[in-house]
């Protein structure tokens, strides 16, 4: 945040979250993997980093289900280990 | 005020007393409560003449100094009776701030801390059945029917940067200018579309004393400048904690049947809350603590008492509802 300062007005501000998702100023519209357009009027959004989002493209606050020490974009795992239950479930 | 809630029903001798010296039928007497409930619901009475006040009640009785005198006695006990409880969770967070760690992932582990009970999401989305459901709803209206309106008064109290994060946040809940996206109203479009009564504080009368302490404390929180905070922690708190159990509860709306625009007002926090908890924990807090430092105590126990004040409603809803003693265990 340190660059907040002095910025000229029309610059946007992004921000990565640790452990987290990218919040970007809104209304904007995110195209996915697929092409797929995503459109929010929200001043802002925060989209998933770590892929265990139900509410693609937006983050739903599903990394906190996932290892922490998994890092972004790692295949999200369960926290509990050696659980058989689908992510969804928890 | 046109709208006002009607005084609801006494659980005691001091609620008794207070909705007959509101009624204009005998004077303040600062009875000392003869139950939780009693203790619970005349706080909740003595707050909500700041909030709209009751039909039928003279508004100048806000700043009645004999109620003030009344209220501030429950108070007292309130805020030493929650400052013994959340000590647990405060002090490892505080310790590990004071050894230099960051604010941001210290009160995101504050927040999942293990407090033990059962949670109520958890028993929408695998167990409830309609009535349960609905019966849960009926409890939590007493906090959905004002959600953030507490925490909007330490607005004034707040310097511009803090105060831009707080207002950015509550933009969002209030609807960002469209008063049917406001998420109090979208509330009311859901439990009118379950059959349930939308009206301002209608379910009072049937809700548990750990119900209105939980909404009390956060009046409490609101009211007090010397509590901004904690405030600020409790609002940060209950963003955390709320975009996972949303979506919970949306899928346990959907496996009941309920009408869509009440599964919808779980989906909107799903999405809103996971955008919320991170401009509240980084930029609000963080914002609030870098200026001040001596705020972080306080902002720890206002989240650690919104933890722990959910987990005795849930506690205390689930035992209501009647779920299935497995089931009170997350």
């Amino acid at each position: 945040m340190s660059s907040r300062t002095g910025r000229a007005t029309d610059e946007r501000e992004v921000m990565l979250c640790a452990d987290g998702p990218i919040l970007l100023p809104g209304p904007v519209t995110v195209e996915d993997e697929d092409g797929v357009k995503h459109h929010s009027e929200r001043p802002v959004v925060a989209v998933c980093r770590c892929g265990a989002t139900g509410s693609a493209p937006w983050c739903d606050g599903s990394h906190k289900l996932v290892r922490r020490d998994a890092g972004p974009r790692a295949v999200p795992r369960p926290r509990r280990s050696g659980s058989e239950r689908p992510l969804e479930d928890y | 005020m046109r709208g006002a809630p009607p005084l609801p029903t006494p659980r005691g001798e001091l609620s008794e007393a207070l909705v007959a010296a509101l009624g204009g039928r005998g004077v303040t007497r600062c009875l000392e409560p003869d139950s939780a409930a009693d203790e619970a619901l005349s706080l909740w009475i003595l707050y909500e003449l700041h909030h709209r006040g009751f039909e039928g009640v003279d508004d100048a009785l806000e700043w009645d100094p004999a109620l003030l005198v009344c209220r501030a006695h429950l108070e007292h006990d309130l805020e030493a009776r929650w400052r013994r409880r959340a000590r647990a969770v405060v002090t490892p967070a505080q310790q590990r701030c004071e050894a230099g760690e960051e604010l941001a992932p210290v009160f995101f582990d504050l927040c999942e801390t293990d407090t033990g009970g059962g949670s109520i999401a958890s028993f929408l989305q695998r167990e409830a059945d309609l009535d349960q459901a609905l019966a849960v709803l009926r409890q939590r209206s007493i906090y959905h029917v004002r959600e953030q309106d507490p925490s909007m008064w330490t607005l004034p109290r707040l310097d511009d940067e803090t105060k831009a994060h707080l207002v950015a946040i509550a933009a969002d809940e209030y609807g960002n200018g469209d008063p049917t996206r406001l998420h109090a109203r979208m509330w009311r479009r859901g439990v009118e579309a379950c059959g349930l009564d939308g009206g301002y504080a209608a379910y009072v009368d049937q809700a548990l004393p750990e119900v209105l302490e939980q909404v009390n404390l956060m009046s409490m929180l609101g009211l007090h400048r010397r509590l901004v905070p904690a405030a600020l922690g409790h609002l940060a708190a209950f963003e955390v904690t709320s975009a996972v159990p949303s979506r919970r509860v949306a899928r346990g709306l959907e496996r009941v049947g309920a009408p869509e625009e009440m599964v919808d007002y779980y989906r909107e926090h799903m999405v809103a809350d996971a955008v919320h908890e991170q401009l509240a924990v980084r930029r609000m807090l963080g914002s609030l603590v870098a200026h001040d430092p001596d705020t972080l105590p306080d902002v720890l126990w206002g989240g650690a008492v919104c933890l722990l004040a959910e987990q005795a409603t849930a506690t205390a809803v689930l035992a209501h509802v009647g779920a299935e003693q497995e089931s009170a265990v997350a």
